[in-house]
């Protein structure tokens, strides 16, 4: 006998299905410049994921649709899009949970150029975090073991250490929108993980860069980066917690 | 078509990937292509730590953890290569410590290590301190401290460059790497990179089973282009399944919840991993736990209506333990299943996750051709090689220690390379594989579809060449497969267009899970012993007087032009043995 397979309870599950309709935002400059809704009614198990479902038009109905993806469970960042108007990773979001009595909409992140149906041109927003120097910075000759760090101070970073680079909370952001040079809540966070980690050393520099015109003083403090994190960072805070280090000039 | 020339080229941008482009581009100009985004890759998913005997918490020393290493593959492992492994892993984590990874910390600020699967003090006496960890993040950490440490050496990175093809060329009777060709997913164009050397780091092939904590993206990419070219795989036969990944999902929940006192139990509440591990109960290696999980579910003691899983238990642990140190898992927990660990048992079933066989390597991470020889210019690190560390069972945190470890070390050696060598004259079409490749899957207009097939080979991969195999089981894999290959030649696309054309990606990707599928399966037909995760209920002892050796499975092409015909022909390598005599396996 074989290893034990699912199929059996599978189809035993198959009871509960639900038909949903998914509305999607459909573009593809090599047919035509129009933005087109199309929507896919499809069967399926409403404790799904989005992106199963959008795997399953692709597989069975239309391959042309396009989106990107990898891990499906919320950690590699790949599938940030708009659902019901809100930024959620595809992989994290099930359909029950999104009210599919309705039809659910799907459509790009919003403020980043749009390719080809809901993948967009991520470089300006890793340009963003490439900016704000991303990397441990330390003078003076290496230990030879490791550096020591309390867990309190282990602590003090913590939480924008969390961060998948999915541009989920950027693309939320108003002032994004409206202004593509505003470096963004993700590449703030990717800042603030290092300005607070008590092994940096150049904190005051990446302060002078987020000290910019188009640095943190952009934020308005609206919070839809905080309610777009699927990693449950407190975004808005980060933010904060740099303008705060830029007046006292403590970290 | 483009022509680019760089030092070194690098395939992935993993752990492996990352780890070698830091060490390639401070000696060479170096390039890496990457199907995905660099923090895209699986290595972000791995959770539970990284295996390094610091001895920061308790006594511990390398030698240890090289047996331990040894006697969890089964005495598979070459010896030689896993003591590099655990020797080096020290210096691989403070590396990383150092390149700025927020390691938990112990109270005296030092690196905090907790217990994991398989890694025991005196030789297997009881469970010990270990693994190196970040929360339930570890790997995520990995991945992200690597490509910011690429921000700052000014890595020059590919996105979504699929590599497809591996050029090798044969001067003065001597096979050499010549360069890759890569397509454009943005533009649909096809890329020449020539290179004085190439280093794999393109990961694994999990998806060839249905229920995988793999990536949809992990297809073998790299395995499949060495083995298309004539270059051997070693040890495919051999695949990890993790003991606890999400019942029906596959999703990953660390081995670190084990560790962290974690319990398995059946149907009756029974903690029945005391049963077939009196020592190491729950911490005993992967391959055990997910064979006891299903002779569990076999004899009616599985959970659930259809007793199809079993439950993790971490109830018994207080929640501020949970949130500090499982906070991931947990969080899978409630979105995925809609259960309050706090309170409720998770309901797991083993998962496929890792592959140990690969593109064979010695250790400077060389590729081979044969047993011996190697390939100049070729490297190969990570998930895609097989060094071999692993040998029939990976221990868990050795797979975040070995991209370290093996990356540093094949990144090195490719630049140092490329530092002496010439650049090997292209073929006269280099491109010209990929080419009609690509031109096939756009204008067939045949009656198969990639998702139809897709689904029956990782549904006979799932019921056929998991956890327990037969001769007949593996037969019926092997037949299927065959027929699946046959129907992959008429299968067609619907989107015709350049642009992100990720149907054709998806096409090409089960062309390469079709090949790599065959390969595991006849390696598995012929390995007539049980050892590590290779289990046959018709041959249920290991064998080490007639199996103690590697397989070799090399691509055959009889015939010429439509009419060709390939088949897997088998070879074996002997195992490197320094310290340690094979023993029986005990946890």
């Amino acid at each position: 006998m074989a290893t034990p397979v699912m199929d059996k309870a599978q189809a035993t599950a198959t009871a509960d299905y639900i038909t949903a309709t998914f509305r999607i935002r459909r573009f593809n400059p090599e047919e035509s410049d129009a933005v087109i809704w199309e929507d896919f009614q499809i069967t399926i198990d409403p404790k799904e994921r989005v992106l199963d479902a959008l795997h399953k038009i692709k597989w069975d109905t239309d391959g042309t649709l396009t989106f990107r993806r990898s891990c499906a469970h919320g950690i590699c960042g790949s599938d940030a899009m708009r659902i019901n108007g809100r930024n959620r990773l595809a992989c994290k979001t099930l359909i029950k949970d999104i009210n599919p009595d309705k039809p659910i909409t799907v459509e790009p992140i919003k403020g980043l150029t749009v390719l080809k149906d809901l993948v967009v041109d991520m470089e300006p927003f890793f340009q963003a975090f490439r900016d704000v120097m991303p990397f441990l910075v330390t003078e003076g000759n290496e230990p030879t073991r490791e550096r020591l760090q309390s867990a309190e101070d282990r602590e003090r970073f913590d939480d924008t250490t969390k961060c998948i680079l999915c541009a989920a909370c950027t693309s939320s952001c108003p002032v994004f929108w409206n202004d593509g040079q505003y470096f963004g809540p993700a590449a703030i966070v990717n800042a603030h993980r290092f300005i607070f980690d008590s092994r940096d050393e150049a904190g005051e520099q990446r302060l002078e860069i987020l000290n910019d015109k188009d640095g943190v003083w952009r934020c308005r403090t609206t919070f839809n980066c905080t309610d777009a994190c699927p990693r449950g960072i407190e975004v808005t805070k980060a933010i904060q917690e740099v303008k705060r280090a830029l007046i006292t000039r403590r970290f | 078509m483009k022509i680019h020339k760089y030092d070194t080229v690098i395939v992935g941008a993993g752990g492996a990937g990352m780890r070698a482009a830091i060490e390639a581009t401070k000696r060479s100009r170096t390039a890496v292509l990457t199907k995905l985004y660099p923090t895209r890759s699986h290595t972000g998913a791995a959770q539970g730590g990284m295996a390094a005997a610091l001895a920061n918490v308790e006594e511990d020393n390398w030698e240890w953890h090289t047996f331990d290493t040894v006697k969890g593959g089964d005495y598979l492992v070459d010896q030689d290569a896993a003591e590099i492994l655990a020797k080096e892993a020290i210096d691989a984590v403070l590396d990383l410590e150092k390149m700025g990874l927020p390691f938990n910390r112990t109270p005296d600020g030092t690196i905090d290590q907790r217990r994991f699967g398989g890694h025991t003090r005196s030789h297997g006496e009881a469970p010990v301190r270990r693994a190196c960890y970040a929360a339930d993040r570890t790997g995520h950490m990995i991945l992200q401290t690597l490509y910011q440490n690429c921000v700052k050496e000014g890595v020059e990175f590919f996105n979504e460059f699929y590599v497809l093809d591996q050029l090798i060329v044969e001067e003065d009777g001597v096979r050499k790497s010549a360069g890759v060709v890569a397509y454009e997913l943005a533009t649909g164009e096809i890329h020449v990179f020539q290179a004085k050397s190439v280093v794999y780091a393109s990961g694994g092939t999990g998806k060839f089973f249905k229920v995988t904590s793999n990536a949809h993206t992990l297809t073998g990419d790299g395995q499949a282009a060495c083995y298309r070219r004539g270059l051997p795989l070693e040890d495919m036969e051999f695949f990890q399944f993790h003991p606890t990944g999400i019942w029906r999902m596959g999703i990953l929940l660390t081995e670190g919840a084990r560790g962290e006192g974690g319990i398995l139990r059946n149907k009756d509440g029974e903690r029945f991993m005391e049963k077939y591990a009196p020592v190491m109960k729950d911490l005993a290696s992967r391959d055990v736990v997910s064979r006891s999980i299903y002779t569990e579910i076999r004899e009616g003691r599985g959970c659930g209506p259809e007793g199809d899983h079993v439950f993790l238990d971490l109830t018994h642990l207080p929640p501020e333990q949970l949130d500090a140190k499982l906070p991931d898992i947990t969080e899978f927990a409630r979105t995925y299943l809609g259960i309050e660990p706090y309170t409720d048992p998770i309901p797991i079933q083993p998962t496929a996750h890792y592959a140990m066989g690969g593109i064979p390597t010695n250790v400077k991470g060389e590729v081979l051709a044969d047993n011996t020889t190697v390939v100049p210019g070729l490297y190969a690190a990570g998930e895609v090689a097989c060094v071999s560390v692993h040998g029939a069972n990976r221990l868990g945190t050795n797979s975040l220690l070995d991209i370290n470890v093996f990356g540093k070390r094949a990144g090195i050696a490719a630049a140092e390379y490329s530092a002496t060598a010439d650049y090997v004259e292209l073929p006269e079409n280099p491109a010209e594989l990929v080419a009609s490749q690509v031109e096939r899957l756009r204008e067939s207009t045949g009656p198969e579809r990639v998702a139809d097939i897709r689904k029956e080979l990782q549904e006979t991969m799932d019921a056929n060449v998991m956890v327990f195999r037969t001769e007949q089981t593996i037969k019926s894999a092997v037949e299927k497969i065959a027929e699946l290959r046959d129907r992959y030649l008429r299968v067609s696309i619907q989107d015709k267009g350049k642009r992100f054309n990720t149907d054709l990606l998806e096409a090409i990707e089960l062309g390469n899970l079709l090949d790599l599928a065959e390969v595991m399966a006849v390696s598995a037909l012929a390995r007539k012993e049980s050892r590590g995760g290779h289990y046959r209920e018709d041959f249920p002892n290991r064998d080490d007087v007639n199996f103690m050796r590697h397989t070799m499975a090399y691509r055959e092409v009889t015939g010429e032009g439509p009419s060709a015909k390939d088949s897997v022909r088998l070879d074996y390598k002997p195992v490197v043995t320094t310290r340690y005599q094979p023993m029986e396996r005990k946890y």
